[in-house]
């Protein structure tokens, strides 16, 4: 069985069709990275498989029915780290990591022994320990990201989805971020659906690529499959350069001729 | 990684923390006791509490307080404080509830519509019924019937227009619905303007002429509405992230407003019921308290509870004393002393986080 599994998936948002029939599925501890173009359905598309859009077609988490299954249940087995997440500047790092554990504690009731040991691990984990005190308010943008990290692993859920987690981030931030989830989804044998803006980024460390545009899947396979220069020239609208270096697939912007490009 | 037997003590949420605990609780009894020995009549706190004890048998204490005395304590004074420490404590919880589930700082308890219900029955009850009719259960009733419907109609407005944007959406419908009711309330008081001053001085809120009746009637509103708030105050920390984010967290975020809604509605219905219109409390109080103390619910909302109780019960000691005989409107007195106290709340705070 696989972790995710969606089957003719079609959102409407209002008039418009934000995705169009895509299926896809994910084994646990693979990494699949989405990518497209802005408005191509990245969102869209985490969001149903989250359950939080009506959608037409089938998604199963962990062979839970998204739609039939409680929300408790979809929300056990499935963390969203969304792109912006709102933080409420006064919790402490520890307080928010707890309210990752929503889905196992009683609607009415408060955190027992077990939560809070399970919030201290994934904070240990993010190495957050001199924070957990610390107001959200007075955390770096890189420290936030780990957080919110944090958070989604206090879920204790075997699916991760994540909307463009670094796009927040520095170059180097962005790397260690990306390494954190990767040694995550390792240990934990995570399933991880990650929509990425940096496509060199999202090809060193998806499994498999996943191309959307206007709401429908164009192109699927490994980096080198999928990030060709027609086909990001195509999808994109982007004059790019596509070089191979030790294995890895780098997609570089490169200005097109004064006379190809846009009048001014 | 070794195994902790124990999770951290800095792994835990802060809930309310002891010494705030403590000076609210402090708070509210020196407010009750200050009310209860405020009046023309100067009745210590030592007398009151042998009169208190006297009723316990096999204590042997005898009660100073001859029958006049007694009789302007117990059933004058007493019943006045008790019922301004429900509804204060109940403004004040609704208010923190309301703003937590509609994530915005202004939102009151009367947001969605209470007020101008609760106005618009009253004003029908006092025009249209005689005297007779509504000396008795008929105005707080009306009053009652009209906030809830109020909010009934601002929710089912707001669910049908609504679909993402649920909670701008339920807002907006409560500010048409309040702003409708308002128009047919004004219109009936000009066609009998003869109840005008009745109305008005029903509008202005005021704990006169309280009973234990009154107290018997709305406290079952008071403990269930604040009973439901009071066990939703991790789940309003959660909204704070946001719908989405709530739901996916496995919270039903429609139905969580509904019930914190409803719980809300009941209670400040009946609030509003016995004492009229008193504005400021719910505001006022939820955002000392996050300003002080913390602004996670489950610090604000039974701080509020005791903080609103005690607030409004000194609120009325200065309505009836300030012109004694003659009583200002409390919603005067909530306003003019709370408003600059606040201001001063907000200047030397730094945190103002919602």
């Amino acid at each position: 069985m696989s972790a995710v599994e969606a089957r003719d998936l079609s959102v409407r948002l209002g008039e418009t069709e934000a995705l169009r029939g895509v299926s896809l599925s994910v084994e646990r501890g693979e990494w699949l990275g989405l990518i497209g173009p802005n408005g191509a359905g990245k969102t869209s598309l985490l969001r149903a498989l989250a359950g939080l859009v009506p959608f037409s077609g089938s998604v199963r988490l962990d062979g839970h029915r998204v739609g039939r299954a409680t929300r408790r249940t979809i929300a056990r087995t499935c963390a969203l780290v969304p792109q912006i997440a709102q933080v409420p500047a006064h919790l402490t790092v520890a307080e928010y990591v707890l309210l990752g554990r929503t889905p196992h504690i009683g609607y009415l009731s408060t955190e027992r022994r077990e939560d809070r040991l399970a919030a201290e691990r994934a904070i240990a984990r993010l190495e957050l320990r001199p924070f957990a005190e610390r107001l959200l308010g007075s955390l770096s943008g890189g420290e936030l990201q780990r957080v919110v990290l944090a958070r989604a692993l206090a879920q204790q859920a075997s699916i991760l989805l994540l909307d463009e987690p670094t796009s927040a981030l520095d170059l180097g931030r962005q790397q260690q971020a990306l390494e954190l989830v990767d040694l995550l989804r390792r240990d934990e044998r995570l399933a991880v659906i990650a929509a990425m803006h940096d496509l060199s980024l999202a090809g060193q460390y998806a499994d498999r690529l996943v191309l959307l545009d206007r709401g429908r899947l164009v192109g699927e396979g490994s980096a080198q499959e999928v990030l060709s220069a027609e086909r990001i020239a195509a999808y994109y609208d982007a004059s790019v350069e596509v070089v191979e270096l030790g294995g890895a697939v780098f997609v570089l912007p490169r200005r097109a001729g004064p006379e190809r490009g846009h009048p001014r | 990684m070794d195994e902790p037997a124990e999770p951290s003590p800095s792994v835990r949420a802060r809930g309310v923390p002891p010494l705030a605990a403590a000076a609210a609780a402090l708070f509210l009894v020196g407010s009750l006791l200050v009310a209860l020995t405020t009046g023309p009549l100067a009745i210590g706190v030592g007398a009151i509490a042998e009169s208190a004890l006297a009723h316990v048998p096999m204590l042997h204490v005898r009660s100073r307080l001859d029958g006049l005395e007694a009789a302007i304590v117990w059933q004058v004074r007493a019943p006045r404080v008790v019922l301004g420490a429900l509804v204060g404590g109940m403004l004040a919880v609704s208010g923190s509830a309301y703003q937590g589930v509609f994530r915005n700082p202004l939102a009151d308890p009367y947001l969605l519509g209470v007020a101008a219900g609760a106005g618009l029955g009253a004003t029908l009850a006092i025009a249209y019924a005689s005297a007779a009719d509504r000396g008795g259960e008929l105005l707080p009733l009306a009053a009652f019937a009209g906030a809830v419907c109020a909010v009934a109609a601002a929710y089912v407005l707001g669910r049908s227009v609504g679909g993402a944007h649920t909670t701008g959406a339920l807002v907006l419908a409560g500010v048409t619905v309040a702003a409708f009711m308002t128009a047919v309330q004004t219109f009936v008081q000009q066609q009998r303007s003869d109840s005008l001053r009745e109305v008005y001085s029903w509008l202005l809120g005021g704990l006169d002429g309280a009973s234990w009746h009154q107290v018997l009637v709305m406290s079952p509103y008071v403990a269930v509405g604040s009973a439901v708030i009071l066990l939703h105050r991790r789940v309003l920390d959660v909204l704070s992230l946001g719908d989405e984010e709530a739901a996916s967290l496995g919270i039903d975020v429609r139905r969580t407003r509904l019930m914190i809604v409803a719980a809300a509605t009941a209670g400040t219905s009946a609030a509003v019921a016995v004492s009229g219109l008193i504005g400021f409390v719910g505001i006022i109080v939820p955002h000392t308290i996050r300003l002080l103390v913390s602004s996670s619910y489950r610090a604000i909302v039974p701080l509020s509870l005791l903080g609103g109780a005690g607030f409004l019960v000194l609120a009325d000691v200065l309505a009836r004393t300030v012109l004694a005989p003659d009583e200002v409107p409390i919603g005067v007195v909530t306003a003019f002393f709370g408003a600059p106290f606040f201001a001063v709340v907000l200047r030397t705070t730094r945190r103002i986080g919602m």
